[in-house]
């Protein structure tokens, strides 16, 4: 249990149910204190890695080691690591106080020490007022502390959260990720948190594994993520991207091979911009919508290709009127991110729609 | 355009006036729906009940057989006092207690398995063979037991060379015939219950650091404990109004059923048999007020 253990450790961990491969042979450590997120699509078995660390579920083939331990055939009871439910899963039967009490109660731990560590679990998420409801008296984002408060107070060396925040409302859910980041900081335990939002996962994590079709198709901090994706897919998930096929990239960039620029990269402009590594192509302006701290502009390019460009909402912003304006979309050369070849698996149509969300 | 718009909307018809009205009134929505059952529950349920209640205050004529409509206690008060009445009443009670016990304690591990272990389709599978004795009829099951249960019956053929016996017929036999009776009418709302019970509860528990015990004491329990008493409701109540199966297979013992149907039959004494009768009734509803406070009978 050395500090230089890493508090999670996946080895060619693989999930079959019947013929679906939920989870393909994934390899993955995770060091103590670290804020880690797994991001993918829907059904890209993000859950069910995080149930088979818990022990919900036995892996068909591979390893689950928890600080140097292999846990793999432990019981989920067996194991140093709570989960926090995407549906809470708290007691409907018991008050807030006992659903936080329900982990040391289960330990052997008498009545009046439990009281008082539950009643300073719920004063950690602010909720100390609360002890006496029942779950059901709780709004969402209530119940979504209590099971926070409910699984750290047992002190585990892992938290698992499957998509904790997904219930609520998009201002209480800004407001839960900075809450969750400060609990994460201030015990000090390692987070694996699950979301299918990337935003999500760009501001909370340390680390962020993207998942698709039970592999890990990258892995990397925020920063890494979305200024070098790896691939197609990973350009099109974390992020809006431009995508760059062989063929334009040929004519745009005068290089072979798939590569993507962000939309905040791209300039728009009436006249040709020029400077050291500074490329541009014509076209014609589709579409121009206001974001409010932005505008998003949709140029056709001549070379037969539709970018997005972001601009900051400036005093030097294209009105909507340009609809239809001829226009230069230039970018820097450091900007464009080649990208691996892409896998048979991941090419095609999802990673093209995932491209073309805003 | 807007022309079509309106024509397109629905026209005003006397259904939609009335569906209108009932949208908007409630309570005569209400009502409207009530009334066939009510109507049902009062006539045929509560009257019959007010007449048993009525008859048992009356008295028979010992010469002419002929019912007097004259108010006496007479009846009650033979009924709580008279040994006979007594005995058979703890009788019945122990009896349907026992059944009760003894399904609850085999209906928990079963629904169990059915709810949470067993796969979707096994899960059917159960669900039918739960159900499939009640299709056959009681007198067939009730003869069917005596028949297991007699002297050169399968039981003893069974437990002879263990140095067992079959119990014959008597209480035991009674509650083991019983206990079978009535044993799907525990499992189902058991079943329903923990079917209502989230997995995810049992996992949190699980992952909390809750071991199988305290996982079902301090969770399943609690949870499903109203489906338990409204199946509670079932086995006690059919057994304590049973006479037929003790007669099949319960030797010379009697329960207050038999006393009821010797004294409608044989004895002719409908206010006595009434007396006797409002035995079980109130042991009933005075389970019931017990069992209100859980919840049961919203499971009922
Ligand atoms: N118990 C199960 N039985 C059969 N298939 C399952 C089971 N659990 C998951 N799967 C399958 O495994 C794959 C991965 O599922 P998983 O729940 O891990 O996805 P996910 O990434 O969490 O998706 P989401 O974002 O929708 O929650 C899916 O194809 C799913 O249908
Ligand atoms: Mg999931």
């Amino acid at each position: 249990m050395t500090d230089s253990q890493p508090a999670i450790r996946l080895t060619g961990l693989t999930k079959e149910f019947g013929a679906v491969t939920a989870v393909d042979h994934v390899d993955l450590e995770i060091a103590a204190g670290e804020f880690f997120s797994m991001l993918g699509p829907s059904g890209s078995g993000k859950t069910t890695v995080l149930r088979l660390i818990a022990g919900f579920e036995q892996p068909t083939a591979g390893t689950i080691e928890l600080f140097g331990e292999d846990v793999t055939r432990r019981a989920p009871f067996d194991r140093d690591v709570n989960t926090v439910f995407q549906d809470y899963a708290l007691f409907p039967h018991m008050s807030v106080l006992e659903n936080v009490a329900y982990g040391l109660r289960v330990r052997g731990i008498g009545r009046r020490e439990r009281t008082q560590r539950a009643r300073a679990a719920l004063a950690s998420v602010r909720l100390e007022q609360m002890g006496d409801r029942k779950p059901s008296q709780l709004s969402g984002g209530q119940r979504q502390r209590v099971a926070l408060a409910r699984a750290t107070v047992v002190q585990p060396k892992v938290l698992l959260l499957d998509e904790p925040l997904g219930a609520l409302d998009l201002k209480l859910r800004e407001q839960m990720q900075v809450e969750l980041k400060q609990i994460q900081r201030d015990l000090g335990i390692t987070f694996i948190f699950v979301t299918h939002d990337q935003e999500e996962a760009l501001t909370l994590s340390d680390r962020i594994a993207v998942f698709n079709d039970g592999r890990i198709q990258q892995l990397g901090t925020p920063a890494d993520l979305y200024e070098q994706p790896g691939s197609r897919f990973v350009a099109g998930f974390v992020g809006t991207s431009n995508l760059f096929d062989d063929a334009r990239s040929q004519a745009l960039l005068g290089r072979g091979g798939e590569h993507s620029v962000r939309p905040e990269k791209l300039a728009v402009s009436a006249e040709r911009e020029v400077g050291d590594g500074v490329a541009s192509a014509p076209g014609t302006v589709v579409e121009v919508i206001y974001l409010g701290s932005g505008i998003r502009i949709v140029v056709d390019l001549d070379a037969g290709l539709r970018v997005t460009a972001l601009a900051q909402n400036d005093r030097r912003r294209l009105r909507a009127g340009d609809r239809g304006d001829r226009v230069f979309v230039s970018w820097h050369e450091a900007d464009v991110v080649a990208l691996a070849p892409a896998p048979p698996a991941v090419a095609g149509e999802e990673a093209d729609a995932a491209a073309s969300v805003a | 355009m807007s022309q079509a718009l309106v024509e397109s909307r629905p026209r005003r018809t006397a259904m939609r006036a009335g569906s209108a009205f009932l949208t908007t009134h409630p309570r005569t929505r209400l009502a409207l729906l009530l009334a066939a059952p009510l109507f049902w529950l009062v006539v045929v349920y509560i009257v019959a009940l007010a007449l048993l209640l009525v008859t048992a205050f009356w008295s028979v004529d010992s010469f002419t057989g002929v019912i007097t409509t004259e108010f006496t206690l007479d009846n009650i008060i033979e009924v709580v006092t008279g040994s006979l009445y007594q005995t058979v009443t703890l009788r019945t009670l122990g009896v349907a207690l026992a059944v009760t016990l003894i399904d609850v304690v085999l209906a928990l591990p079963i629904a169990f398995y059915m709810a949470k272990v067993a796969s979707p389709r096994m899960q059917r599978v159960l669900v039918i063979l739960v159900l499939t004795p009640l299709w056959a009829s009681y007198l067939v099951k009730a003869y069917a037991w005596r028949s297991v249960l007699s002297q050169d019956g399968i039981l003893e053929w069974l437990l002879a060379p263990f140095g067992g016996h079959t119990p014959g017929y008597g209480l035991p036999a009674t509650i083991i015939t019983l206990s079978y009776l009535w044993l799907p009418y525990v499992i189902l709302p058991i079943y329903a219950g923990l079917e209502r019970v989230p997995d995810s509860l049992l996992e949190a528990s699980g992952d909390l650091g809750g071991k199988t015990w305290p996982t079902l004491r301090l969770v399943v329990f609690p949870l499903i404990l109203p489906a338990i008493i409204a199946g509670t409701i079932f086995s006690f109540a059919l057994s304590l109004g049973d006479y037929i199966t003790v007669n099949i297979v319960g030797g010379t013992n009697q329960m207050l059923g038999n006393l009821v149907y010797t004294n409608v039959g044989a004895a002719n004494n409908l206010p006595l048999a009434s007396a006797i009768a409002l035995i079980p009734i109130v042991i009933i509803f005075g389970y019931l007020f017990l069992v209100r406070r859980t919840g049961a009978l919203d499971n009922l």
